[in-house]
């Protein structure tokens, strides 16, 4: 078992999937669903796609484009944009809300697993990465193959 | 190898971001390195306007109404808002593959493709998605190390890539793109109404005191000329390009489109496909380009780094140089392990000494 504290502290010696951005509905932000075979022996197949799906339901909700967008867009440049100084985007407020969310998916769900989620935030919006921390004696391994890349390109 | 002492002043990240930005005020404002041109701008402007403000809205004022300096006025204030914001924003960089993730994608595209004999230069990485029922390619970014998303392009000047990228505008020194598109058409639109505005009420100057005093006795009145000829001639030219300007790209955004892809030809010719993102409605496009929801900056300028990181570096000053990604890729996992920091509110590592 890991605690949420100790996998931080352990992740230069992680093993990391990448899940990328799919864009078949536009260039929103949707993640792939498509579920990476590395972590075939981590988690459940199901509760990834449940993960990812509510991301992106998290993320559709900053971008949908309706009456509340429009008003705050039309609100802001009425006043020239100087009230983005004192008031957070809707945008803004959401991406709190999801990395609320993955704390919380760590702390419960993921670092017991041995597993940790990265906000997409910090990768520019681009990957959901997860940090499988490689441990010994356990009986549990990460699949061979990213391992290998790994020391390829000469990563811890 | 003189010793390095260990400061306590903070390091923030913009001064080891990547790309040829300069940052100000500590990482608030972000601008291209190549200013020149948009204090000319800022010249023009200003120049023009108090030479309209202190010569002939005084007679204006008082001979037809007090409102006329005042909405020229709320003009010139809006249009300066638009451009420094323009300016400053960031206009929607991706950051760079760290090198876990650049890894991770080159082994995938090996995987599809086969290994590259060494020294030989790779075929261009191109992935094929299919949007809206259109194909569209995504290429792979050789200096970024990423897959560029859909409408995204690298700036060979900022040497970023940039989301939606229009192009890099140097009378504004920055790219627009996703996050400053608004700002930028919101400024020059405001910017055309002001130069019709001044232009016209400079025009009606001019006129005005014709009738009372003649046209002759008009040129000849000292300092009297200059000012009103002056901005009679910049706004002349200005009109001719802003007013045109204004008009593209308010043809590109009721077709949500941007000026790289209309350069390009992507959406245009008989081959091609058609604009995959446009809603097929004026309005609806016009809507989303300039009302729709405004992501925030993934750079995190004024994130700090850990001591480690800003113990081995020179004092930075608020210029930024080309710096590139550390090096060594021992130092990358702690970076990594800051860069979790900012956004979920977990505690710092007490043993990375944060305060």
């Amino acid at each position: 078992m890991f605690t949420l504290h100790e996998l931080r502290r352990s992740a230069s010696l992680a093993t990391k999937v990448f899940i990328q951005r799919d864009y078949s509905d536009g260039t929103i932000c949707q993640f792939q669903t498509k579920f990476p075979p590395e972590l075939d022996s981590r988690i459940e197949r199901q509760l990834f796609e449940e993960t990812v799906k509510t991301l992106n339901g998290f993320y559709a909700e900053a971008e949908k484009i309706g009456g509340s967008s429009y008003l705050e867009g039309c609100l802001a440049c009425a006043t020239a944009y100087f009230i983005f100084l004192c008031m957070e985007t809707h945008y803004e407020k959401v991406l709190k809300k999801i990395s609320r969310y993955i704390q919380e998916q760590n702390e419960k769900i993921f670092a017991p697993r041995g597993l940790l989620l990265t906000d997409p935030v910090e990768r520019g919006m681009r990957v959901v990465s997860f940090w499988a921390v490689l441990c010994e004696g356990t009986g549990l391994t990460t699949s061979g193959v990213p391992g290998e890349a790994a020391r390829k390109w000469g990563l811890p | 190898m003189s010793v390095m002492v260990v400061r306590k002043k903070v390091t923030r990240k913009w001064e080891k971001l990547p790309g040829r930005n300069t940052f100000c005020c500590d990482g608030r404002v972000m601008m291209a390195r190549q200013k020149g041109i948009f204090y000319l701008t800022l010249f023009l402007i200003l120049g023009t306007c108090t030479l309209f403000f202190a010569f002939e809205c005084r007679y204006l004022a008082v001979q037809l109404s007090p409102a006329i300096p005042v909405f020229a006025a709320m003009l010139f204030l809006f249009s300066m808002a638009t451009l420094l914001r323009t300016s400053f924003s960031d206009p929607g960089v991706i950051p760079r593959a760290l090198p876990d993730e650049a890894a991770f994608i080159e082994m995938e595209i090996e995987a599809t493709n086969g290994a590259v004999p060494q020294g030989q230069r790779p075929p261009p990485r191109i992935k094929n998605f299919q949007i809206n029922n259109q194909i569209v390619k995504l290429k792979y970014c050789y200096t970024c190390k990423i897959f560029r998303p859909p409408r995204a392009s690298h700036c060979s000047i900022c040497d970023n890539c940039v989301e939606r990228f229009d192009h890099h505008c140097p009378w504004v020194g920055n790219c627009v793109g996703k996050r400053n598109y608004r700002y930028f058409y919101l400024f020059i639109l405001s910017l055309s109404l002001l130069t019709i505005y001044v232009f016209a009420f400079n025009i009606v100057y001019v006129a005005l005191k014709s009738l009372k005093i003649g046209f002759l006795e008009t040129l000849k009145e000292t300092p009297g000329t200059y000012p009103p000829l002056a901005v009679f001639l910049i706004c002349f030219f200005t009109l001719w390009s802003v007013v045109g300007l204004t008009g593209f790209h308010t043809f590109l955004v009721a077709l949500n489109q941007t000026t790289n892809e209309d350069i390009k030809g992507s959406w245009t010719g008989k081959n091609r496909v058609q604009n995959p993102y446009s809603h097929g409605n004026i309005v609806k496009n016009c809507c989303e380009v300039l009302c729709g929801p405004l992501p925030p900056s993934v750079l995190d300028r004024r994130g700090i780094l850990p001591l480690e990181e800003s113990g081995s570096r020179p004092p930075s000053t608020q210029e930024t140089s080309s710096s590139l990604l550390p090096q060594s890729p021992v130092s990358v996992p702690d970076l990594r392990l800051t860069v979790t920091f900012p956004f979920p509110p977990i505690p710092p590592v007490p043993s990375l000494g944060y305060h």
